[in-house]
């Protein structure tokens, strides 16, 4: 540890605003880009299942009014 | 001959949506994971660990989020520029999906690494803007990005986009050696560069590694992302192919795929 103690360290040499400033900033930018990415790819993901789902339902649904004999269009 | 073949083999796969969600499935998670471990180590490292500078003092600490970020931002426009000269020319889809992912982060990343410059230039400069070569030609790297982004908002055919796109990407890469060089062309404020990940650096040992490795856990993260993005586009594109339902199927995101395939046979 390059500090004396935990209050030297927040205080960075009077330096402190500017280090934490620019520390938090890159915090903030690398933690939301991650959890952004990752909310898209969860919506992404149900969406695409969604749409699988409703296809199916309807080939199935499509598939059983052949069976029955209903209307061809 | 057959390497040849080979290569070219290789070439087209590479414009295949598919294979490259195949095989860029374990990538991700490596490089999520080294970013989450380079990064921790290297933000302790710099902020307790490194030693002050003789004349900066602490100040010089934003020096290990300001380098990384803004090398990371130009490597991300270089990447775009390199996908849009292979779109122009072999038109493949693939490239654009590449564009669009390095596109949000390497914006965020200049504006990230313009803002942690001033605020390591009022202490150190004793003003928080400079109208320096390099401060400026990084100005130029965030407007070219965020003229990218509104051209790609603005474009809604997905094909004139793609082009559009790839071609100011192109253009725009005479930005980067200008950025590169532009400490020794307009001798100004900002230093020549004291760290470069090919020489050995101008620092002592203490000092350099805690930044080399914030470089790598940077590239590590910005590889993640764009993977990430790129999957999630790819797949987008792609919901309506058979290899996304057997891919949601496979992940158990969806029940009965017997039904579904039992259907499929029904009509054919």
């Amino acid at each position: 540890m390059y500090f004396d103690s935990f209050a030297d360290f927040l205080r960075m040499g009077n330096h402190g605003l500017y280090v934490w400033v620019a520390y938090g900033s890159t915090l903030l930018v690398l933690l939301s880009a991650f959890f952004i990415t990752r909310s898209m790819s969860r919506s992404v993901e149900t969406n695409i299942r969604w749409a699988i789902l409703s296809r199916q339902a309807e080939q199935a649904s499509g598939a059983q009014t052949k069976q029955e004999g209903g209307n061809e269009y | 001959m057959k390497l040849n073949q080979k290569l070219k083999e290789y070439w087209h796969k590479l414009g295949s949506p598919r294979w490259f969600y195949q095989i860029t499935t374990n990538w991700v998670t490596f490089f999520g994971a080294s970013a989450l471990v380079l990064l921790v180590t290297g933000l302790v490292w710099a902020l307790a660990f490194a030693p002050a500078d003789y004349q900066q003092g602490n100040s010089f600490r934003i020096m290990y989020v300001h380098v990384p970020a803004a090398m990371v931002a130009q490597s991300l426009y270089i990447g775009m520029g390199v996908a849009g000269f292979i779109g122009l020319v072999w038109r493949m889809k693939l490239t654009d999906v590449a564009i669009g992912a390095c596109l949000p982060l390497g914006m965020v990343l200049t504006a990230l690494a313009l803002f942690t410059g001033g605020v390591w230039g009022k202490p150190t400069w004793g003003s928080w803007w400079e109208w320096d070569g390099r401060t400026v030609s990084t100005l130029v790297l965030l407007f070219l990005y965020i003229g990218i982004y509104a051209l790609r908002e603005a474009i809604p055919d997905q094909n004139l986009r793609a082009r559009a796109s790839a071609l100011v990407s192109l253009v725009g890469t005479v930005n980067i050696p200008i950025i590169k060089y532009s400490v020794e062309w307009w001798n100004t404020l900002h230093q020549s560069a004291s760290f470069s990940l090919t020489e050995k650096p101008a620092m002592p040992v203490e000092m350099w590694l805690p930044l080399l490795i914030m470089v790598l856990g940077f590239y590590c993260f910005a590889g993640h992302q764009v993977l990430s993005r790129m999957r999630l586009e790819v797949l987008t594109r792609e919901s309506s192919s058979r290899w996304v339902a057997e891919l949601m199927q496979g992940r158990g995101m969806l029940a009965n795929p017997a039904k579904a395939s039992s259907t499929d046979h029904g009509k054919g």
